[in-house]
């Protein structure tokens, strides 16, 4: 919402300038979002007279100025056509900037002739489109002054934020009011602001005309008056110099009329060209299918829900939003019809959403307008165009009545100081309602003014108090304070995912944060997304992801594009399912991308080495455990996904069914879908699979070394190829409970000595001893045992 | 030969060995079998008692010193050997170590971490929600029903109209504050919790993502009013930014979920050309808040008339960007490696009200 200083000050009395008027805004919650004032950048540019006009030279279309500027006559190099002794203009000297296109002026040689600087045209100025040659001013312009104090545009626009809730201040009036009861100054009455007597309307002669609603849920209320023998030109100086000031470009009087009354008073208004009507004009449901061509050119088809205004013929207006073209007036328009009508909010707001239309007129009504100002609104509207397009009133014409039932509020004034924080004295309290055009009765019942349809419980009665008041007077008092030292906040999942983000940061991974969307295709390929958005902001995002790695991948190729050698990603974040009951099922996720060299070629080992199956697997374990997970125990099972390698991925289960991790060589072709190449290796752990440890207290158990030292024996087997090595050493740890404490595999060979298909694993056994140490007979013992749980699994001790 | 002048050549010879093997050598001819001292040794099992009494101490004494003689001497040889070898030895230092690589955590995670921090010393619970939300939760819940024009302000990501639950429509949550709804659903009060998380809004230019960071602040106790409101944010922003010349600027504003709402301008001042939080030279829009709204209290099946208090919810990304310096919100999603080793920060440095939060 904009609106210049002096537009304000028809409203409200007050000595304040801009300054004092912005921070009084702010502090009342009217946010000012920007102060400009245009002459600003219009200061160098003063009214100079053209001495003389002489041929260039060396150039047709160019004339030799002589421009007297309030000092030393100045030659100027002009050519605009209209440039001619005796005219007055607008000059801008060496130095200044010209606003259209921020060219600096300097004395130069045009076509070998000095210039000392330019006269301007309007668009130069930035004060309109005209630039078919320079500005004219009139004769009694003074020569030498600033041109912005003479014409009137020292006039700052400040623009404010209006909250919706606040649609009283969706006009000037309504924000001189608030400024008012905060102290700025007086706001003038109505009736002297617009030199018209409410009292006494203009009910014209002649037939009212006819309009009625037949839609009372969507338009309760349809005022309209007749003006006929209207001129429809230029809207008078001072209406269009407002509306420009703020950026609205002047159309016609009619026109800027409604414009300016709805941005003045907050009162949207529609004009129709009588003579484009055929019979009565009627509010009524839309029907299903029935289209307008809107003001705005476009053509928008209308259904039952929707309020509109037709005749017999077609609909004129989608009601309180936007007119139709067909009716709208013209610079023929001699006959029009003015409509102040009240649209219910709702109404208005599913309507809009539904067309996707939006108009000051829509901002306005569904925010809700002053529903008691109909009768007012239309006799300002008629004595406008009266007052500048002349014709005679017609009779007015009132259809149904706005929703003006008073609102009443039982209020304790106590309540601001319970809420709000701040001690006011009832009589203060008192005072700023009043201001702000509330009633107050001796009981504090407080009656809310029609325009402030925001206002319906007495908290919205201590935000009043309270803004106008100042938030500056709300003390600060601590919140009360539990006992003792503050408890542990974080819930067993979020200290969970904190380990294990430090913990993937301490192993060298860096944290990315990725969309949670993705592209179909990728989604696709990673299982499928549950959920895909209706109204995505591109096909780029638009499923919400199942897993975290399509994203870490994308970020790995955008790495590699940009050079990078070497890529360690992790995220911890959410892969969206739907849970049975059609709510979302949010599962916390990390994942891992290791894409490049695992290490870079250095003196000590040669050359670069690359990430591999057992990078991943090694992030996988060290995240697991560091969630809590006895690692050991897992298995390590198939089944990682499609996208994996299928013969160097795995997956790492507690128990066969629950998957805690997967991990492995990306699949090439998913690795080329995300156009990398080489190898790209990735884990993910679904930190929502690990069970949450029970909380057992602090107690470590005791500290019991074994009295005995530990021995190792290692053994070397003969197995097939594809017996996986954990089997092995699980089929081993398993054969001695009492003695074996562990079983680490440290060679795997095939080659020269081992037959084909088969692979030599050697093992380190640790045994450990309890009440004495182990006899050559007992190690036999053990040895047996080792021996024959390998057997089980085909293996063969090498000799 | 007289045993003085034994000593003296064996002292010659021990002196001018000049390599291990060459003492060893000396030290058999001296000491060993058929040594010379040896020999001398041998000599007096056959000598008289007067005689041994003479002699024996000289020879004993031969011995002793030749003995002390080849051991010193055989350390020195050894500790020269040792330090040949040990030129041998040399690497330059000043080649490179083996590199590890240095990870990072992402600045928001470390800012959520920071801010659970400082709410904990307040006895805020960190509380979740659901990023995909229906549209009880996120508008109608917080009084802002289908028609309000605050729903059309929110941009927001729908999904198609078959998911819908219960005729609510499901969508992506447009701010944290649908927990605020959760937690009051589910626990009794005295409530205070804050709710960081994703959020969503159909939005994107340099300072807007259709997907950022909210943290979400929810007081629910008995005879709490604005003035508690102010001193928690004031806390907060002091000890978030460390600095006490964090000055708050508090403006009245509107929020459907709050009444009275209050926007929160945070000081800053011009240092080489970048806004520094601190003083007052310019505001900066950090906080909306406010009083928790009467209908959002009894939505959640609380009665008003015992419990009130307020609410509030700012951008993580963008109070990580007022405090560590950086200007555009998109890199924060972009995962681009330099940016996460430049504004990423340690393992270690773990946010602590003992060891400060900032880092």
């Amino acid at each position: 919402m904009k609106f210049s200083l002096s537009w304000l000050k028809e409203h409200l009395h007050t000595d304040a300038d801009i300054h004092a008027v912005a921070d009084c805004l702010n502090r009342i919650g009217l946010e000012v979002e920007g102060i400009e004032n245009p002459a600003d950048k219009l200061s160098a540019f003063r009214i100079a007279k053209v001495l003389s006009a002489a041929p260039h030279p060396q150039a047709d279309k160019l004339q030799v100025l002589s421009v007297d500027a309030g000092g030393e006559p100045l030659q100027v190099v002009c050519g605009a056509p209209n440039a001619r002794a005796g005219l007055l203009g607008v000059f801008g000297p060496a130095g200044a900037v010209v606003p259209a296109n921020g060219m600096v002026l300097k004395v130069a040689a045009i076509r070998g002739v000095e210039s000392n600087g330019m006269m301007c045209s309007i668009a130069e100025l930035e004060l309109g489109d005209d630039h078919d040659g320079i500005i004219e001013l009139a004769a009694d312009a003074p020569v030498g002054q600033a041109y912005a104090d003479w014409a009137g545009l020292d006039d700052p626009v400040i623009d404010v934020s209006i909250t919706p809730n606040r649609q009283d201040c969706m006009g000037v009036r309504g924000i001189a009011r608030d400024l008012a009861a905060a102290g700025l100054g007086t706001l003038r009455p109505l009736s002297e602001v617009y030199r018209i007597d409410f009292a006494a309307p203009n009910e014209g002669g002649g037939p009212a005309p006819i309009v009625r609603t037949d839609d009372i849920a969507g338009c309760p209320a349809f005022f309209a008056q007749a003006v006929s023998g209207v001129r429809n030109g230029d809207a008078p100086e001072w209406m269009r110099s407002k509306l420009k000031a703020i950026g609205q470009k002047p159309i016609s009087v009619l026109v800027d009329i409604t414009n300016f009354v709805s941005i003045d008073l907050g009162r949207p208004l529609h004009v129709y060209d009588r003579a484009k009507l055929n019979g009565a004009l009627v509010a009524r449901k839309a029907i299903d299918g029935e289209d307008m061509v809107a003001l705005n050119g476009k053509t928008y088809t209308l259904d039952s829900s929707m309020t509109v205004i037709a005749d017999d013929s077609m609909v004129h207006d989608i009601g309180g939003i936007m007119g139709g073209e067909h009716s709208g007036v013209s610079e023929t328009t001699s006959d029009v019809l003015i409509e102040c009508a009240y649209f219910d909010p709702e109404h208005i707001a599913r309507t809009g959403q539904k067309l996707a239309l939006t108009s000051d007129a829509r901002q306005r009504f569904e925010r809700g307008v002053d529903p008691a100002f109909l009768e007012d609104g239309l006799a300002i509207a008629t004595k406008l165009v009266l007052d500048h397009c002349g014709g005679t009133a017609s009779a007015i014409t009132r259809s149904g009545t706005a929703p003006v039932a008073p609102r009443d509020i039982s209020y304790d004034t106590q309540y601001c100081q319970q809420l709000g924080g701040v001690d006011v004295t009832p009589e203060e309290q008192r005072n700023i309602l009043e201001r702000l055009g509330f009633s107050v009765s001796d009981n504090w019942y407080v009656t809310v003014p029609t325009w402030r349809r925001d206002v319906d419980g007495p908290a919205d009665i201590v935000e009043e108090v309270v803004r106008i008041v100042g938030l500056d007077n709300v003390v600060s008092v601590p919140l009360p304070r539990a006992d003792g030292v503050a408890k542990p906040t974080a819930t067993p999942v979020q200290s969970l995912e904190r380990k294990v983000r430090r913990t993937a940061a301490a192993r060298g991974l860096n944290e990315a944060i990725n969309w949670s969307f993705l592209p179909q295709k990728a989604a696709d390929a990673f299982g499928g997304g549950a959920w895909s958005l209706a109204n995505p902001i591109s096909e780029d995002m638009k499923v919400m992801r199942p897993s975290l790695l399509p994203g870490l991948l994308s970020a790995a190729q955008r790495n590699m594009d940009r050079g990078a050698s070497s890529v360690r990603l992790f995220e911890i974040g959410r892969r969206y399912f739907a849970a049975a009951d059609g709510t979302s099922d949010e599962r916390l996720t990390a994942g891992i991308v290791l894409a490049g060299d695992k290490s870079v070629r250095n003196w000590a080992t040669g050359k670069a080495t690359k990430f591999d199956a057992f990078d991943a697997k090694a992030d996988a374990i060290a995240l697991l455990k560091a969630a809590g997970v006895a690692t050991d125990g897992l298995l390590v099972m198939d089944d990682a996904g499609a996208h994996y390698h299928p013969g160097q991925s795995a997956t790492l289960r507690m128990g066969p069914k629950n998957i805690l991790a997967a991990f492995g060589t990306l699949h090439p072709a998913t690795a080329k879908a995300f156009d990398l190449d080489g190898s790209i290796v990735a884990a993910e752990i679904f930190l929502d699979a690990i069970p949450l440890k029970k909380a057992t207290g602090f107690m470590r158990p005791a500290f019991t070394p074994p009295a005995l030292q530990a021995v190792t024996r290692d053994f070397a087997f003969l197995v097939s190829q594809d017996t996986p090595a954990n089997d092995l050493v699980r089929s081993i740890k398993g054969c001695d409970k009492d003695n074996i404490v562990a079983v680490r595999l440290f060679d795997r060979f095939a080659g020269q000595g081992v037959p084909d298909g088969q692979v030599s694993l050697a093992v380190e056994v640790t045994l450990q001893p309890t009440d004495k140490s182990y006899g050559d007979d007992d190690l036999k013992l053990i040895s047996d045992k080792v021996i024959a749980a390998a057997a089980k699994l085909g293996a063969v001790l090498r000799g | 030969m007289d045993i003085a002048t034994l000593q003296t050549e064996l002292m010659a010879a021990i002196d001018s060995a000049d390599t291990l093997d060459a003492l060893e050598a000396v030290r058999i001819s001296a000491l060993g079998k058929q040594g010379s001292v040896s020999a001398l040794l041998k000599t007096m099992g056959a000598m008289s008692p007067d005689e041994r009494q003479a002699q024996g101490p000289i020879i004993n004494g031969l011995r002793e010193s030749v003995t002390t003689a080849l051991a010193a001497k055989k350390a020195g040889l050894e500790t020269a050997e040792l330090n040949r070898r040990l030129a041998n030895e040399y690497v330059d230092m000043t080649l490179p170590a083996p590199e590890t690589p240095r990870g990072t955590v992402h600045p928001v995670s470390q800012v959520m971490d920071e801010l659970a921090e400082i709410f904990a010393d307040m006895g805020f619970a960190v509380a979740e929600g659901r990023e995909i939300e229906d549209d009880w939760h996120n508008f109608t819940a917080l009084n802002i029903p289908e028609t309000h024009p605050a729903r059309a302000m929110h941009d927001t990501f729908y999904f198609p109209d078959e998911m819908a639950r219960d005729g609510s429509k499901m969508l992506l949550r447009t701010h944290t504050s649908p927990v605020q709804i959760r937690t009051m659903t589910s626990q009794e009060p005295p409530i205070r919790i804050i709710a960081p998380g994703r959020v969503y809004r159909s939005d994107s230019d340099a300072t807007h993502t259709p997907m950022f960071h909210q943290i979400e602040g929810l007081v629910i106790d008995k005879g709490i009013h604005l003035g508690h409101l102010k001193w928690t944010l004031e806390t907060f922003l002091k000890a978030y930014f460390e600095r006490e010349d964090v000055v708050l600027r508090l403006r009245p504003s509107y929020f459907p979920f709050t009444e009275p709402s209050v926007e929160v301008d945070v000081g800053y001042s011009m240092v080489n050309g970048k806004r520094v939080i601190g003083g007052s030279e310019g505001w900066m829009e950090v906080l909306g808040s406010g009083m928790v709204h009467r209908k959002v209290i009894e939505a959640c099946g609380l009665d008003p008339d015992i419990w009130q208090g307020f609410a509030f919810g700012t951008g993580v990304d963008r109070l990580a960007m007022l405090k560590y310096g950086m200007d555009d919100l998109r890199a924060f999603f972009d995962g681009d490696n330099r940016w996460l080793q430049h504004y990423g920060f340690d393992a270690l440095d773990v946010p602590t009200l003992s060891g400060g939060v900032g880092a």
